[in-house]
């Protein structure tokens, strides 16, 4: 973190020198997470969830490993090697219930972040790379989340597989050899499990690349604050440690307290049923739904229920639901309101939280069966989404006049202006 | 040129997502969905608890050893319970001869290879043991019931919507079918009519026909209804033999997890007490 006034890493001791002089690792924790980082005095509760994801990453990746001791991805044992961890290996049905609420977890906690960033515009210059890598985290972690559903090899595992690889075959030419690809044969067997297995173990390493990357993209400019100002001076910072990393602290354990009760007492509440039947592809299941974080993009799909011209519906609802969440990378550019904060944008404000209801609705949507009233409540739900990103963010910007900034952000918190020259 | 092409697209998507609704509406408001049968007779699990429900459920074991006599006398016959072993009996109350005992006398031999001649042949069970299946395989299953393949109970309180209370339900809700209901949907031949079921008629004749049709050491009267809630707790032991374990574990660790959050949560407002003095100053100032 480069500005002037953050406190620089002094070894006290002889050996601190001389690490410091050889790999200087202990100053590069001081200025991440340390004392040597200055963040925003005034971030609220909803700066936490970053590293709340990071935390419940770190309980996916250890209790993953422990169950890949036991776990075995081959089709015809891999629903038995998941009962087999829940009833002889010792404490194995903790793990395997913490590994499979955590990953809900996760997913809170990332939406709850992204939320955040749409909010209070940490999408817009100077982080736009940093929200970049934040989307590419979101897409790995569906990725992940997807083929990890897939291994206990319950009817929901299989039949998920059967419908998400399905999509690809919507793609004109080339979908079909993709679909082939993906599952190594025509429809999930041996050679997809196996594969799938492969790659949510390698994913999750990915995900902790790109994750270094995204924290190193924070600390170039630092973090962004709920006023959106800049910060001035020293005034308007406080070292990371120990302020927020106490902050940090005390909610992690609150998120953990969640998890808690979900996991111990509730287990099997955001799982499906039809996932303790064995996979069986001569049995379709009434009602194939993904995990719930998946609802909305799936509400998105099925929203597409007739042809345009010669693009079948099945084709454009993937191709919506992949854009529903890419246009995330463009959204620097579709919304150029210079005010960062969508606490001084009055028009802006009503629209998010329309755009927050859409999404629950969208989700709920997802969650149902294909039936009406959900597919046209799923239309029209699905049509805000894209004009929101799409058509009212671009003019928006134009035509909103925001209200005046504080000039700084110790002004916003003591109302007092800033004292001290930066 | 971003916003440009943005708003293009976000026109395309959103106007043919309204023209959907609009031919949607249409179809539904000219044509609207009919209620199906299967629907409209279908009813919710009853309203029944077991002791291990809750945060602080616990099995009872008496009903769960009663459960097992009727899993044994009654269901074992055409279901499988494959993931439960001999062994796991003891965590229901069995002592170690009692379930070599049961394995020993289980009417069902446990398959092997004939340790003289290497033909497959079977054995007595012994406490290792899994339960042996009643059927060689699924073919066999099917054959002998009408091509209803009788389900693994050992997860069906988990693998089924609403759990337990379904079990129960569908165990004591067959019944003659309603006098208003579709000749569709009446029971063909060998299907019995049970609104509790998904799609009202079921392959399973009624297993628990008659009161007593199992005769209980402990002297509780074997009613049908005291049987099903019997097996149906059971059945939860055998999706989640270590729901005990889990609700214990559950209550340690909430506990430390709210010491440790309280202590957090103190030295939070210590570290922050000095920038919150500040700012309430420098606002009552203001």
């Amino acid at each position: 973190m480069s500005f002037p006034w953050a406190k620089q890493y002094t070894p006290t001791t002889e050996f601190g020198q001389w690490m410091d002089k050889q790999l200087p690792l202990p100053r590069f924790v001081y200025n991440s997470v340390g004392a040597g980082y200055p963040a925003p005095r005034n971030l609220n509760y909803m700066w936490n969830f970053g590293s709340m994801a990071g935390l419940f990453l770190v309980v996916q990746i250890v209790t993953g490993i422990i169950l890949a001791m036991h776990y075995a991805a081959n089709a015809t044992i891999a629903f038995d090697s998941v009962e087999h961890i829940m009833r002889d290996v010792n404490s194995g049905w903790m793990i395997r219930y913490a590994h499979a609420n955590g990953a809900s977890f996760f997913f809170i906690a990332i939406y709850l972040h992204i939320g955040r960033g749409l909010f209070y515009g940490s999408y817009k210059a100077p982080r736009e790379m940093l929200w970049l890598l934040g989307v590419v985290i979101y897409l790995l972690a569906m990725a992940t989340a997807f083929m990890g559903y897939v291994l206990p090899w319950g009817q929901m595992s299989f039949w998920g597989a059967k419908v998400i690889t399905g999509l690809f075959e919507a793609i004109p030419f080339i979908g079909k050899p993709i679909q082939e690809l993906l599952l190594g044969g025509f429809a999930p067997d041996n050679a997809a499990l196996n594969r799938f297995f492969s790659l949510h173990y390698l994913l999750p390493f990915v995900i902790v690349g790109v994750v270094i990357m995204h924290i190193w993209a924070l600390h170039i400019p630092g973090s962004n604050n709920p006023t959106g100002v800049d910060v001035k001076g020293p005034q308007d910072t406080v070292p990371f440690h120990p302020y927020y990393t106490a902050k940090d602290g005390w909610t992690i354990g609150l998120a953990l307290i969640f998890f808690t009760i979900l996991m111990f007492f509730l287990p099997n509440a955001l799982g499906h049923a039809d996932n303790y039947i064995p996979a069986n592809p001569l049995s379709t299941p009434a009602h194939i739904v993904p995990e719930w974080y998946f609802w909305p993009w799936y509400a998105i799909l099925r929203a597409f229920t007739f042809d345009f011209l010669f693009i079948p519906a099945k084709l454009l609802g993937v191709l919506a639901m992949f854009s529903a969440i890419l246009v995330w990378f463009f959204l620097p550019w579709l919304d150029k309101s210079p005010v960062r904060s969508g606490s001084f944008r009055p028009k802006f404000k009503i629209f998010f939280v329309i755009l927050v209801i859409d999404v629950l609705i969208l989700g709920y949507c997802g969650g149902a069966p294909a039936e009406e009233p959900f597919v046209m409540i799923s239309q029209l739900a699905a049509a805000y989404y894209f004009a929101h990103f799409l058509i009212i963010l671009p003019l928006l910007s134009r035509l909103e006049k925001p209200e005046p900034l504080p000039t700084s952000i110790t002004e916003s918190v003591t109302g007092k202006p800033l004292t001290t020259a930066s | 040129m971003v916003r440009i092409i943005g708003i293009l697209i976000g026109l395309f998507f959103s106007g043919w997502l309204l023209v959907s609704f609009g031919m949607g509406a249409k179809e539904y408001i000219t044509n609207p969905p009919v209620e199906t049968a299967e629907h409209a007779f279908h009813k919710e699990a009853k309203d029944v608890s077991f002791t291990s429900d809750g945060p602080l459920g616990k099995f009872d074991r008496q009903q769960l050893q009663r459960g097992f006599q009727v899993y044994k006398e009654v269901c074992a016959a055409c279901h499988s319970l494959r993931l439960v072993a001999f062994r796991n009996l003891e965590e229901i109350g069995y002592n170690e001869d009692e379930v070599k005992a049961i394995a020993a006398n289980w009417p069902i031999q446990t398959p092997d290879v004939d340790p003289a001649t290497g033909e497959m042949s079977t054995r007595a069970s012994v406490a290792a043991d899994k339960l042996p299946k009643p059927f060689a395989n699924d073919v066999a299953a099917g054959a002998a019931n009408n091509n209803a393949i009788p389900p693994d109970l050992s997860l069906i309180t988990k693998a089924r919507e609403g759990g337990a209370p379904y079990i129960y339900s569908l165990l004591t809700g067959y019944q003659a079918p309603p006098a208003d209901l579709p000749k569709a949907n009446q029971p063909g031949p060998g299907l019995h009519y049970n609104p509790y079921f998904a799609n009202l008629n079921l392959a399973m004749a009624p297993p628990l026909a008659a009161a007593d049709m199992v005769s209980y050491s402990d002297g509780t009267k074997a009613s049908i209804d005291q049987m099903a809630k019997d097996v149906s707790a059971f059945l939860i032991w055998s999706a989640e033999p270590k729901l005990e374990e889990r609700h214990q574990a559950g209550w340690a660790v909430l506990a430390f997890l709210l010491i440790a959050t309280i202590l957090a949560y103190l030295s939070y407002r210590t570290i922050w007490a000095d920038v919150k003095a500040e700012k309430k100053k420098k606002s009552a100032e203001a």
